[in-house]
């Protein structure tokens, strides 16, 4: 009997640990640490999402005023350094290409990017950037570790340079250098994500402010309504 | 000067006759334990969600053109939108936790029996009018998810013999899932069903105070009053129950607060990552699987074996499933309430019912193999057993002599 309780645990646990996300071809996706407090970190994520992804992708709920307060950078300083796709501080973050063009060019529209880190996650997202490989068969002649076929081009080559699949161990070597060392382009993914990250919850800063103030406040009522409980409860036995 | 007023108000209206009744003259148990909190839990999370989702109501857009919009929206530029939004998405998932567990409580301790059947009854009612709402209001952040979820079970109804297809047709008011099924559901969801569970909720309260609390001893505390008329093992539920119950809210709302502040999605069970994408009519995804509290049900749903390429065996049984809940009252034969003083063999069975329904919950998240299948067999299997032998192994128990008065520790 205790033996099979054991191997119901255990066939349960196995099931719990697989609520994933769809990783596409079982590459390990390798997550980026967070942090929403690391303003610098967000403001350069910001600056290569706006010079790099704001061409093709649009985050089109995020709006510029926003994520100036939230970043900690004056409406001047977005409009003077952030903002190219759009003139008023409180639009959204929307470019001119139309979809029907986009999926005349590409084959796909590119999607929305204001909730992608939600749908896709940030490890899968950190991992489809650094993963891109020269492939000859694909019309824009790379293709994707984790996104196999995906029609996005290598958009920061030019950072990363350009890398080789290796057949025989199905690692990626590197092929053309970038203006980047290893280490400062994973830096630069890492603040991207984190940039997208942040679009996908802007409210998450609140969000994890005001909880400790919840918590407290219940623990704190609950000092109180537990002993009137004991109080009115002293003569039932 | 207050109770000259109330003199005044009694005259035209019973309130203190009322407030009485249900309240300060509502004799209940003494001994309830953990398990008596999830009634008035489950109150306490229908309100949050009627006040949280009036508000949603005035910034929602049921448009399948503008409703993925309208939620990020709320989440982003509407002043405490994303609190409401949260306290709505995560009230919705602990609703069924607090249902679950408070039909749990019913099951283990018998109060499903004589003379409550209509308590349960209404609460199952209740039970199916929640699912319903659940379902319905899915659809409306029209998500991949919300949109093939519902085109997934929208399209069971067409696996009914004859009528299936125009039944599903009529259901969806369109040949696929559509602006017209989500303007409907939204109907459904802020209004129509609501007024049913209230009413239902009244129903359920009034039965319930009609013929008395059970409690976790099985025993009527009706049968020793004093010379008041009062039971002699009862309590007023006010002030002593709702002193109680402040505590238990508090400790919930702790729990619900960790998950609202720190985990709103609880890792794509509450809210499913594959719901962050807008729906596409043209992309299915590769794995649809409903929101946790459906996939019991989705996996009998699932592990019924097709007859003749025609789901409607599966349809049947999944019904089923919640048909022989309706029937508990009438399948248990035993003269014992309470799991305290029941034999082995309900013991056992209550133990294999649960192993077998987690495990059928878990079953329907995850995607089909032959293993899983094999797996999902056997617990709808004993899911079944449960309930149709339940005649027969309640009859034969060996229960214990249940005591005279509650027992209270």
């Amino acid at each position: 009997m205790r033996t099979l309780i054991f191997a119901f645990i255990i066939a349960y646990l196995s099931m719990i640990s697989t609520q994933v996300m769809a990783s596409g071809e079982g590459i390990h996706l390798e997550d980026v640490e967070l942090d929403l407090s690391d303003k610098a970190s967000l403001q350069r994520g910001a600056k290569t999402f706006v010079n790099y992804c704001l061409s093709c992708h649009q985050a089109s709920f995020m709006r510029y005023n926003r994520m100036a307060r939230d970043l900690n950078l004056s409406d001047k300083q977005v409009v003077d350094n952030l903002m190219f796709a759009s003139d008023k501080i409180g639009d959204t973050m929307t470019v001119a290409m139309r979809p029907e063009d986009a999926k005349k060019w590409f084959g796909v529209a590119p999607p929305d990017l204001s909730v992608i880190s939600r749908s896709r996650g940030t490890a899968w997202l950190n991992t489809y950037l650094r993963t891109f490989y020269l492939d000859e068969s694909k019309a824009v002649g790379t293709n994707n570790l984790v996104f196999v076929g995906t029609s996005m081009p290598h958009v920061l080559w030019q950072q990363q340079g350009y890398l080789d699949n290796d057949p025989e161990t199905g690692h990626l070597e590197q092929a053309t250098d970038g203006s980047l060392s290893k280490y400062d382009y994973n830096v630069m993914i890492s603040d991207l994500v984190n940039f997208l990250a942040y679009v996908g919850e802007p409210s998450k800063i609140q969000r994890l402010e005001l909880g400790k103030w919840v918590l407290l406040y219940l623990f704190l009522f609950f000092l109180v309504a537990y002993p009137m409980k004991k109080a009115f409860w002293r003569d039932i036995h | 000067m207050f109770s000259s007023f109330m003199g005044w108000v009694d005259a035209r209206f019973p309130a203190t006759k009322l407030w009485e009744e249900h309240l300060s003259k509502y004799y209940a148990p003494k001994n309830f334990n953990f398990w008596y909190f999830f009634g008035a839990l489950a109150l306490l999370v229908l309100v949050l969600q009627i006040v949280t989702g009036i508000f949603l109501t005035m910034h929602y857009k049921p448009d399948t053109a503008l409703a993925f919009a309208s939620v990020e929206y709320i989440m982003r530029d509407v002043e405490w939108g994303w609190l409401i939004r949260y306290l709505h998405s995560t009230g919705a998932s602990a609703f069924f936790i607090v249902i679950y567990l408070h039909m749990f409580r019913g099951l283990i301790y018998g109060s499903y029996k004589q003379p409550r059947e209509l308590v349960w009854l209404f609460g199952m009612c209740l039970y199916l009018a929640l699912m319903a709402e659940a379902f319905m209001g899915y659809l409306l952040p029209w998500g991949q998810m919300s949109f093939w979820g519902a085109q997934v079970i929208i399209s069971l109804f067409g696996a009914v013999p004859f009528i299936g297809e125009q039944l599903a047709l009529w259901i969806r008011g369109d040949f696929v899932v559509a602006d017209a099924t989500l303007n409907r559901f939204f109907a459904f969801h802020v209004i129509a069903v609501p007024l049913v569970i209230l009413a239902l909720v009244v129903a359920h309260i009034i039965a319930l105070h009609e013929v008395g609390s059970n409690n976790p001893d099985g025993v009527d505390i009706k049968k020793y009053k004093d010379k008041d008329g009062i039971p002699l093992d009862g309590i007023a539920f006010h002030p002593y129950y709702t002193v109680k119950d402040i505590v238990g809210v508090t400790v919930f709302l702790f729990i619900f607060s960790l998950v609202l502040f720190y985990a709103p999605e609880m890792d794509g069970w509450f809210l499913e990552h594959a719901n962050f994408v807008p729906a596409n009519p043209l992309k299915t995804p590769l794995h649809i699987a409903p929101v946790w509290y459906f996939t019991p049900f989705y996996a009998i749903l699932r592990a019924v074996p097709s007859i003749a390429g025609s789901a409607f065996p599966g349809v049947v049984a999944m019904g089923l499933s919640i048909v022989f809940l309706f029937l508990l009252p009438w399948l248990d034969r035993s003269p014992v309430r309470s799991i305290r003083y029941r034999g082995i063999y309900f013991r056992t069975a209550i133990v294999l019912f649960v192993i077998s329904f987690i495990g059928l919950g878990l079953l329907g998240t995850q995607p089909v193999t032959d293993l899983y299948t094999i797996l999902s067999r056997v617990f709808s299997i004993i899911y079944f057993a449960f309930f149709i032998l339940m005649p027969i192994y309640t009859s034969f128990d060996k229960d214990k002599p249940v005591p005279e008065r509650v027992t209270f520790k």
